[in-house]
This record gives C-alpha cells, sequence and structure tokens, in this order.
C-alpha cells in the first residue's frame, strides 16, 4: 500500500508542478516511468509482498486504462475521418460510410435499441445491436476474408516463380505444405514401405514445420524478444524519448 | 493444338477474373455436392485429446474465444469439439474472450453445442460462460493474480459469486488446464507466456493455420498439443467422433476440408501452370 500511496501522491505532485513549471512537464514523466518500470521488473523477481500485491494492482490499473483506451481509439478515428471529410481529400465519401457506420453502432449499442430490459446484455435475443452484428458484421467479416483466398490463387499464379534455387526451394516447401495439409497428401503417398516413411508427405510437411520453420521461428522470436527488452530498458532510463511527443527522439 | 510462345505468353497473362471463377467453383462444387472428408490425426492433435481424455471428471478448464467472425471456419470448430468433449468428460468449463468478438463465439457453442447436445448440463454448475473483458495480455496477467476481481459478473451481469462453480477459483492456478482458440494476438501464445508459464498451467489450444508456424516452438514443453487450421480442426473432430459418434451431426471442419482440399490442388495447378509458362516465354 505504501508503495501505491507514494506513486500516487508522485503522479499527483508531478501533474501538479508540471502544470506550472514547464521544463518538468517532460522530467516527471520521466521520473514516473523510471520508477514504475524499475518497480515491475522487480516485482517479477521477488515473490515477498508487497510485490505481488503491486503486480496485482498495477495489473487492474492496466486494464482500467485499457478500457479508456475504447474512447481514445474512437475519439480519434471520428477526428481523422471527419477531418478527411471536411477537407474532401481523396476517397472522402468512404469516411462518410465509416463515420456513419460507426455513430448506428455506437447509439444502438449504447442505448440497447430493442432491448426488453435495461440491464440485458447488449447482445441479447431480439436487440438491435445483435442483429447488426449478425447480419452486418459477420457477413462482412467473412466476405472480406474469404476474398484472400481469390487473391492468393492469382497471387501465387503471377508471382510464384522458381526463379532462383531459393525461390525453388520455397516453391517445393510450399507444394509439400499445401499437399500436406490434406487428405490429398496421405493418399498420395500412403504406398510408401516402412524405410521411407519420412517421404510420406504429411511426414514431410511435419519435417518442414517442424525443423527448418521452427528454427527460423526461434531466431525471429528471440531477435524479437531482444529488442523488447533493449526498447524497454532505453524507455525506463530516458534515452528513448520519442513516446513524449513533440520533437523528443 | 499448338502450344508455341505466344499461347503461353497470352496464358501468363490471364485475365485474374479466370482465376477467381476457377477458385470459386472448386470452392463450391464440393460443398454444393456434400463431399466429407475423412482427417488422420497428427501427433499434436493426438495430445490435446488424450490430455483431455485423461483428465477426471470435475477438473476445471477454462477455454478462451481469442477470435471474432472472419476466422469462424477454421476456429469455431474446434472451439466446438472441445467444449464437447470437456463436457462429455464431465468437466468444468469456463468460457472467456480476450476479443470483444469471441462473445459471440462462445454464445454460439452454448446454443449449438450445449444446450441440444447436453440438456442435463447446468448453467453455472457445469459451465459458465464470463464473456469478454478489455485489456489482453493485460488481462491474462491480472487473472494470474485474481480472476474475482476481474469477473465480478458472467457474460449475462450475474453475480459471479452466484455461480457454484466459481467458489473455489481464485486465480487461474485454480484451472486444471487452459484452453485457448485464437487467430492473433493476443490469443494462445499470450496465454503461454502469461499464464501456462508462469503458473505451470498445461495450455494448449487451436490457431488458425497462418498463426499455426508462430507456435510450434511452443510444442511439446510450453503447450501440451496443438490444432492447426482447418485440418487440425478436422483431425479433432475426428477422434471426438471415434470416442462419441453422437458428435457426428455437429461435424462442421471435415465437411469443410473437401473445399479446402480442391481450392488447394487448385492453388498448386495455378503455381505448375504459372511456371511453365514462365519456362517457355523465356526461353525465347
Amino acid at each position: 500500500m505504501f508503495f501505491l500511496t507514494l506513486l500516487l501522491l508522485l503522479l499527483l505532485g508531478s501533474v501538479g508542478l508540471a502544470f506550472f513549471i514547464r521544463p518538468l512537464r517532460k522530467f516527471f514523466p520521466l521520473l514516473l516511468t523510471l520508477f514504475t518500470g524499475l518497480l515491475l521488473v522487480v516485482a517479477l523477481f521477488i515473490p515477498a509482498q508487497p510485490f505481488p500485491k503491486l503486480e496485482e494492482e498495477f495489473s487492474m490499473w492496466f486494464d482500467v486504462i485499457a478500457v479508456f483506451s475504447f474512447i481514445l481509439g474512437g475519439g480519434n478515428l471520428l477526428r481523422v475521418h471527419l477531418m478527411k471529410i471536411q477537407q474532401k481529400k481523396r476517397d472522402w465519401q468512404y469516411s462518410i460510410v465509416t463515420v456513419t457506420g460507426f455513430v448506428i453502432v455506437l447509439v444502438i449499442g449504447l442505448f440497447k435499441v430493442g432491448s426488453k430490459n435495461w440491464s440485458d446484455p447488449y447482445l441479447a435475443q431480439g436487440t438491435a445491436f445483435k442483429w447488426m452484428y449478425d447480419a452486418v458484421f459477420v457477413p462482412l467479416q467473412a466476405t472480406i476474408f474469404s476474398l484472400l483466398a481469390f487473391f492468393v490463387a492469382s497471387a501465387a499464379f503471377r508471382a510464384f516463380r522458381a526463379k532462383t534455387r531459393e525461390a525453388t526451394i520455397l516453391l517445393v516447401a510450399a507444394f509439400i505444405i499445401l499437399i500436406g495439409r490434406t487428405p490429398v497428401g496421405v493418399w498420395l503417398t500412403s504406398w510408401l514401405p516402412n524405410p521411407l516413411q519420412f517421404f510420406h508427405i504429411p511426414n514431410l510437411s511435419t519435417w518442414i514445420l517442424s525443423v527448418p520453420n521452427m528454427a527460423g521461428q526461434r531466431a525471429i522470436m528471440i531477435g524479437i524478444a531482444l529488442g523488447i527488452i533493449s526498447t524497454s530498458l532505453k524507455m525506463i532510463l530516458g534515452i528513448e524519448r520519442s513516446w513524449l511527443g513533440g520533437d523528443e527522439s | 493444338m499448338k502450344f508455341d510462345t505466344t499461347f503461353w505468353m497470352k496464358l501468363s497473362q490471364i485475365d485474374r477474373r479466370w482465376i477467381f471463377l476457377v477458385i470459386a467453383i472448386t470452392v463450391a462444387l464440393p460443398m454444393v455436392l456434400g463431399i466429407d472428408f475423412t482427417a488422420v490425426p497428427a501427433p499434436m492433435v493426438e495430445k490435446v485429446f488424450q490430455t483431455i481424455q485423461r483428465l477426471p471428471a470435475g477438473s476445471k478448464v477454462l477455454i478462451s474465444y481469442d477470435y471474432g467472425p472472419s476466422t469462424v471456419p477454421e476456429n469455431q470448430p474446434m472451439a466446438d469439439a472441445l467444449v464437447f468433449h470437456l463436457l462429455s468428460k464431465d468437466c468444468k468449463v469456463y468460457m472467456m474472450a480476450v476479443w470483444a468478438t469471441g462473445e459471440r463465439q462462445s454464445q454460439y457453442t452454448i446454443d449449438h453445442i450445449v444446450k441440444p447436445s447436453f440438456p442435463n448440463k447446468e448453467y453455472g454448475v457445469d459451465y459458465i460462460d464470463l464473456g469478454f473483458k478489455a485489456g489482453g495480455t493485460g488481462l491474462i496477467n491480472m487473472l494470474f493474480t485474481s480472476v474475482k476481481r476481474m469477473y465480478t459478473t458472467d457474460r449475462t451481469g450475474n453475480d459471479i459469486q452466484s455461480f457454484p462453480m466459481m467458489s473455489d477459483i481464485e486465480t487461474l492456478k485454480n484451472f486444471d488446464m487452459i484452453l485457448s482458440i485464437s487467430s492473433g494476438a493476443p490469443g494462445l501464445k499470450e496465454w503461454i507466456q502469461f499464464a501456462g508459464d508462469r503458473g505451470n498451467i498445461p495450455v494448449a489450444g487451436g490457431v488458425t493455420a497462418v498463426q499455426a508456424t508462430e507456435l510450434f516452438p511452443y510444442y511439446p514443453r510450453q503447450m501440451f498439443g496443438l490444432m492447426a487450421g482447418l485440418q487440425g480442426a478436422a483431425e479433432y473432430e475426428s477422434l471426438v467422433i471415434h470416442m462419441y459418434p453422437k458428435f457426428f451431426q455437429h461435424r462442421s471442419a471435415l465437411r469443410k476440408m473437401a473445399p479446402q482440399t480442391v481450392a488447394h490442388l487448385a492453388i498448386i495447378a495455378f503455381v505448375i501452370i504459372g511456371n511453365i509458362a514462365y519456362f517457355m516465354t523465356r526461353k525465347k
């Protein structure tokens, strides 16, 4: 509790001071980041109280803030598209559709239009929101995603060429994976005798995924993790300041 | 017919609408004809099935719906088959969603699988739908320390304390298993990183085919099994049907395997034709 009270006082104090003293507007956010960042790192490695409690409280704060990000996101979407409409930028007509759709869904959801009881969930049977979700949102999302099959086929026909040795290896691997993900893969090579089972297409497909693919994935994952650690450290120590906005970097 | 350079040139520049038409026919035809395919379970899928099969009755299993309508054909059969299997084993099923769109999908499972197939199972006693909460990885992190602080009500707004099956749930560690059906982030990967690894809780699940390659490095130590794409869902369905023939009427992935297979073959044919055309025109 002590740490939380301290953090809250620090936060309130910094906001108050930064309001009056301009140079502190950047100093206090950096100080807060340093304090909070170090505290959370320490909390992860020390299982004794008050650290687990602190971690719980921070997680709760994070979830509360995450809810507000919806408001921020919605507000930003409106601002960007209204500006586009006002300035009649390229394809501004589509922005009218976006804004209209956003406002309609928001109003219907917030006021639970069609709901018999105010305490009913927004997706309850008979609500306008449920109808819009089932009759508009679901088919739209499914349709857009389904288009992938058509574009993948078209792109594969035009661009998937064995132009180089690397491209040929990629092409062969793609063939094996594509056939291996279907029952045809099983049928095609099920006649192979036991000593040649490695060449059974599903086995080959599994090998590609679990050996060369896994090696690449692990390398990418380790690289990303190291990148996250270094960026986090730079932010905690105040080296990376682009998140402050303005010309700080 | 003479296959000269002009022919191959024309073929390589074919209007893409012809390709779209072929794909549309190859996908629609098997669906219209109602062709059913079989699926031979892969070891990763079999591991999910066998681990659930070994769970004692009353085991508490959390299943997170981390996807939306766009990936329903791949993800929904996985979730439906898992819930059917868990309830057949008399496990306690706790549904939730890290994605806002997941809430609707858990409702689908309740309406189409739980209620018709398990009329004797009682809401709040045998299964519960906690619904969606914002926060993503932050939510998983918070659930790790306290489930009830995040979920004070179920999806329909009823007090969480009023459900008997919630009485002994305090943190994620109280679950015997976590399953995530996901199509992106936050999803199965985040459940492994923020819950499974930290609490030593068995984690598995199902993901879309494109996401699967990201998950393979976690198998088998951090993730005990995986259903990858429609094929994985079909394999799991075939295992469930083999053990519980009643599930045959609910099979969905197995039905979709025929269109996927024919479409894959059509894409392979396109790539082969495209390459032949490329080499024939390059020679001159």
